[in-house]
């Protein structure tokens, strides 16, 4: 059923292959029932311009139970298939693995034969995924040599914090669950985001924090008491062996998406922490390996900005300012521009990071936000900020939505964040621009989280071949 | 067959597996690139052909050992005909990646190249033409239990393992190297995706075809 004569057309050997290749029609974008009265859905986008369904949803595949919370999800396989290692070059393609973060359950769903149509084909069930990890709360998914790594943010017992979180290897093929994938985990006791260098064998993890600081909302006292994650990890990716940790200071909170360069030749990568508790700061890393030990290093700050009390949700009153809340980057095929969502202060942000080490400002759209609440230049409202962002392989578009965590999302905008999805064009050296006639609204029910093309996403292939 | 068409037969072999991916040629192909180095290319070659070697000698010298039981020659010869005929059937049914291959760093080649080589039996598939080219016992010698000719019969066999093992090595290592040089150099990557054909069932079906052809030469 997935072997077939040549490797998928949509796996690619190098980035620069990857950006060459022919723009997505379609995106999949997770919807969450933020009170959870409604089973979460997974909506199908048409983004073909010349398409007279441009910019709708063409249709929505609503699941089996209700409470899930979709949050971040992936591809059964991709580019990482031609390793010329793991021989895996004849998967497909085609299976989008969708797990509930709130009720552990994972979705395995086909894109096939319809890709306008979707089947869901499997269910995990939590106790299943328990019974054979120790894991729940499944977050982040990634196609790799020895099949599909889902990391995880909770252990076993119902607050999840019996045991630390971890990542968890599944069959690419059969969709069974095979075990942890660590063999020697070191200190690493939270979790969030992880990526890795394949050719180079290693692995960096981050940390958020454990199920009882963000399922009932964003715990104000722990944050204040730098009990968030604040450190990465640095792993052997083979041998399944944790190698160093670095703290970035406990003042550093919530260090979330790991961006390494889509170049396997380039040894760094980019890691966004959300909050400086000092000032309230976003921040941007830069991490890098040399002589076989891994460095980082704070290479940009996005500071708060002051707004009235009036205008503030309780949690922020007393602050009188609005952090950015750095909740998602990312970075271009070409690993030239990195895109960085700021969830509190409404923008999305472009850097040239060229050179990694000094990022340098290019682009900025301005749209929702907890104070300003910008409208889109088509003048209809925006709730939330912008979130979780998926750049088109050719660079040229960058897909948002507007939720963060259902709890969260009622702390920071009270007055509730109906799904949308958004899109900016990139110019050409550079700078960004809302498409006014993009605006997809999945309607007042429906929060909208993460966006994954149809062909490959910035955000999950990884290649093993060099650009040049 | 004849002893040269034999050994043309293990050339053969050697260049069909030298151009299969799964033997490893993108690999060199992968560190040319990283490297931007033409002889990081040529580097890679020599730990794949070892461990291709390494895969292929293992296998081969016990079936070498066992050529001089004259009386069971026949036997021997069939039944290594039927189990790469079977290991071929295997691999027809059983089409799933040994998960263990995809946890060796990248830096084990030599150790990777044998390990593949090895789950895809490439040596199991010279079994049959190898045994073709050991030399069979005169049975007046062995009737009378003529210790020096049997030592002799047994250093020649295992000296014919060695040198097929040797040559069918060389040949894949002639063969990959050109693969990957030809995408380095002239073709690009772009061809990897198009020339990286599924040979998971010719591999099988030539497994299934060598072990025909051993038992036919065993009767």
């Amino acid at each position: 059923m997935l072997d077939t004569l040549r490797p998928d057309p949509t796996f690619h050997p190098s980035p620069r292959l990857a950006m060459e290749a022919e723009p997505e029609q379609l995106a999949y974008t997770v919807l969450l029932s933020p009170d959870r009265a409604r089973p979460d859905a997974l909506a199908v986008i048409d983004v073909d311009p010349q398409s007279a369904t441009y910019g709708t949803v063409i249709s929505q595949l609503v699941m089996p139970h209700t409470g899930d919370e979709f949050h971040h999800f992936g591809w059964n396989a991709c580019s990482s298939a031609l390793s010329p290692m793991s021989g895996h070059a004849h998967l497909q393609r085609r299976y989008l693995i969708i797990p509930g973060i709130r009720s552990s359950r994972i979705y395995i769903v086909d894109t096939q034969p319809d890709p306008r149509n979707p089947i869901l084909v499997k269910t995990i069930e939590p106790e299943e995924l328990m019974r054979k990890t120790g894991y729940s709360r499944p977050h982040t998914v990634h196609c790799g040599p020895e099949g599909i790594y889902i990391s995880t943010l909770g252990g076993a017992g119902a607050d999840g914090t019996q045991g630390p979180p971890g990542v968890f290897i599944m069959d690419c093929e059969s969709f069974e669950i095979l075990g942890r994938w660590e063999i020697e985990r070191g200190p690493q006791k939270m979790h969030y985001d992880f990526w890795w260098n394949l050719p180079r064998d290693y692995m960096v993890s981050s940390e958020w924090g454990l199920p009882p600081q963000f399922e009932h909302g964003i715990v104000a006292e722990d944050l204040l008491a730098n009990r968030y994650g604040h450190s990465v990890h640095f792993w052997n990716l083979r041998e399944r062996k944790h190698v160093q940790t670095i703290d970035l200071g406990a003042h550093h909170q919530m260090a979330l998406e790991v961006r390494p360069a889509h170049d396997p030749t380039r040894e760094y990568g980019f890691l966004g922490v959300v909050i400086d508790t000092t000032n309230l700061e976003g921040s941007i890393w830069t991490w890098w390996r040399e002589n076989g030990s891994f460095h980082i290093r704070k290479t940009a700050t996005i500071p708060a900005e002051p707004a009235d009390a009036d205008q503030l949700p309780a949690l922020l009153k007393g602050f009188g300012a609005v952090p950015p809340l750095v909740s998602d980057i990312d970075l271009s095929l070409d690993d030239r521009f990195l895109y960085v969502a700021c969830w509190g202060t409404g923008e999305l942000r472009q850097y040239d990071v060229s050179d990694p080490f000094a990022p340098r400002l290019t682009g900025s759209v301005r749209i929702g936000g907890i104070a300003r609440h910008a409208r889109h230049p088509n003048g209809r409202p925006y709730g939330g900020g912008p979130q979780m962002t998926e750049i088109s392989r050719d660079g040229k578009r960058v897909y948002f939505t507007n939720s963060l965590y259902s709890s969260w999302d009622a702390q920071f905008y009270p007055e509730g964040v109906p799904g949308v999805q958004l899109m900016c064009h990139v110019g050409a050296n550079g700078g960004i621009e809302l498409d006014p006639a993009f605006y997809v609204d999945f309607g007042p029910d429906y929060a909208a989280h993460q966006v994954r093309l149809q062909g490959g996403d910035c955000s999950t292939d990884s290649f093993c071949y060099p650009s040049a | 067959m004849n002893s040269s068409a034999l050994w043309l037969t293990v050339i053969g072999l050697g260049l069909y597996h030298g151009v299969n991916p799964a033997m490893g040629w993108p690999l060199a192909v992968a560190n040319g690139m990283a490297a931007r180095r033409a002889s990081a290319v040529f580097a890679t070659v020599l730990p794949l052909g070892g461990g291709h070697f390494m895969a292929t000698a293992i296998v081969l010298l016990p079936f070498a050992w066992l050529g001089w039981y004259v009386e069971w020659s026949r036997a021997i010869r069939i039944g290594a005909g039927a189990l790469v005929l079977l290991f071929g059937v295997f691999k027809l049914v059983k089409r799933r990646h040994p998960r263990l291959l995809a946890r060796i760093a990248p830096t084990r080649l030599a150790w990777w190249s044998f390990l593949m080589a090895t789950a895809h039996g490439a040596g199991l598939m010279l079994v049959p033409f190898m045994l073709g080219l050991c030399t069979a016992p005169e049975a007046g010698a062995v009737q009378a239990g003529h210790a020096a000719v049997m030592d002799y019969l047994a250093r020649a066999n295992l000296g014919t393992a060695l040198l097929v093992a040797a040559v069918h090595a060389v040949a894949t290592i002639f063969a990959g190297i050109g693969m990957a040089w030809a995408v380095y150099r002239y073709l690009g990557l772009r061809l990897l995706r198009r020339a990286w054909l599924n040979l998971d069932v010719p591999w099988g079906i030539s497994l299934v075809l060598a072990g025909a052809a051993g038992m036919v030469l065993g009767i």
